[in-house]
């Protein structure tokens, strides 16, 4: 039965998680999922990486989802992310004012992905973090893990997830700077099995 | 090694044992599927052998996954829930009308939230390049789908009945008739990806990713109910589908659960 009695709670039971499948690519991506951040804001980060299966190889269907805060660690609740042209049903995309917090953006032919979005700021105990939500084909369930960036030791040291993860587990967490470290650019892979396995998390 | 439609019922049989076992022997149900499910052969490579580590999200409401991102009248367009209305022809096949309410686990409507679908043609044919089924296109149907639930968390899509189609999981591998749904909630924990069946399909019991749901009960959820009151005069007929999303929010802590 499909449809739901409200009325028992314990009648109201989840509806089960599919594959994403190998089709999605010309209904769920549009344009400018990447491009999280407004145009030319300071606080640009630029976030991109690979998605590895467990033999090391890269995933061309796949696709995460990024939300994240802004700098000053408030979630927007602003639309806007796939804006529609009424006239053409064709896409707008974002406006580049205002700041959504949430995009999408499906790997390339060789498994790469890349995002542009705004340095999160702290909330709560945890350090600053973006919140991943991973799809692929022949992933039965899609799986969240989250992008912690370098920098504040002591705020990762303290975070109540990060800390209780051993090193190597804990590493794979966050991003790593690309080149000198001076720039805003980073490097965060995601190995879906074996060697060097991402940490996928469950709430609760 | 080819892989035949027995090979792969044995497997799925299996897997069901396998689960009947672990309720009996006091395991708790699953209402979703596990990762690592073989019968998909796609599954083997992109499943996580490290446990999940779990986070309760009692522990602070400060949660960036405790919140979801929004969605708006901007973002959708007037048609984007009639798959028939897209192109300047009117599709081939049954016209159908889904329609269903978006849920949380208390059974509370989710309002204002973004559902997209994306299916395959009357004939079993998606339109997408790395489609390689000998079906014909329809140039009037794309088969893309976007609405946001109303003020009692309903959605509603008129579209076309999607045909079942062959894939390449093991030799003369079949997938039921369905309609791919992608959802939001209220809080990011909730996101949900997932399929809808229709009725009576006799293809339920050869497919490898519906079988991945080894409860019983639960792999009923994924099937719509045909439903006379949806059916439109002269037009489309109804199915009923409501879906409840799983995955803890800001409400399941004030309960205490």
């Amino acid at each position: 039965m499909t449809k739901i009695d409200t009325s028992s709670p314990e009648n109201v039971l989840p509806t089960p998680s599919h594959t994403v499948g190998p089709f999605y690519g010309y209904a769920l991506p549009f344009p400018g999922g990447e491009d999280i951040a407004p145009a030319g804001h300071p606080d640009t980060i630029t976030l991109h990486g690979y998605i590895t299966d467990g033999e090391g190889k890269p995933l061309p269907d796949a696709f995460v989802e990024l939300w994240g805060p802004d700098p000053d660690g408030r979630l927007p609740q602003v639309d806007g992310s796939m804006r529609r042209d009424p006239a053409s049903g064709g896409f707008l995309g974002r406006n580049g004012v205002e700041f959504t917090g949430w995009g999408r953006v499906q790997t390339d032919a060789n498994g790469h992905w890349y995002a542009r979005t705004l340095r999160p700021g702290a909330r709560g105990s945890s350090a600053p973090y973006l919140s991943v939500c991973v799809f692929a084909r022949g992933l039965l369930v899609h799986l969240f893990t989250r992008i912690y960036l370098p920098g504040d030791a002591a705020a990762l040291a303290a975070d109540p997830l990060l800390s209780r993860l051993p090193q190597a587990r804990r590493d794979t967490l966050i991003a790593r700077p690309e080149s000198d470290g001076t720039t805003s650019t980073y490097r965060f892979d995601i190995r879906l099995q074996g060697e060097g396995e991402t940490v996928f998390l469950e709430f609760q | 090694m080819t892989l035949t439609q027995h090979d792969i019922d044995q497997e799925i049989a299996a897997e069901h044992a396998a689960y009947e076992k672990r309720v009996a022997d006091g395991g708790p149900i699953e209402h979703h599927p596990r990762r690592d499910y073989a019968p998909y052969r796609s599954s083997l490579l992109r499943h996580p052998k490290q446990p999940l580590v779990p986070i309760d999200v009692a522990q602070d409401p400060e949660l960036v996954e405790l919140a979801s991102p929004a969605f708006g009248e901007r973002d959708i367009t007037e048609i984007d829930n009639d798959l028939t209305r897209q192109h300047t022809g009117e599709p081939i096949g049954e016209r159908i009308t889904v329609s269903g309410r978006l849920l949380d686990r208390a059974g509370r409507p989710i309002r204002g939230q973004l559902v997209e679908i994306w299916q395959a043609n009357s004939a079993g044919r998606y339109a997408h390049q790395r489609e390689q089924h000998d079906a014909p296109l329809d140039p009037n149907f794309t088969g893309v789908g976007r609405t946001l639930t109303d003020a009692d968390g309903f959605y509603r899509f008129t579209t076309i009945q999607p045909g079942p189609y062959p894939w390449r999981n093991h030799v003369n591998a079949w997938r039921p008739a369905h309609i791919h749904f992608s959802v939001f909630g209220t809080a990011f924990t909730q996101r949900l990806v997932t399929q809808m069946y229709f009725p009576n399909d006799p293809l339920f019991a050869y497919d490898p990713i519906l079988q991945s749901v080894t409860d019983d009960a639960a792999r009923q959820r994924l099937v719509a109910t045909y439903d006379h009151s949806l059916s439109v005069p002269e037009f489309s007929l109804g199915y009923h589908w409501d879906i409840v999303l799983d995955g803890p929010n800001a409400t399941w802590m004030e309960e205490g659960r």
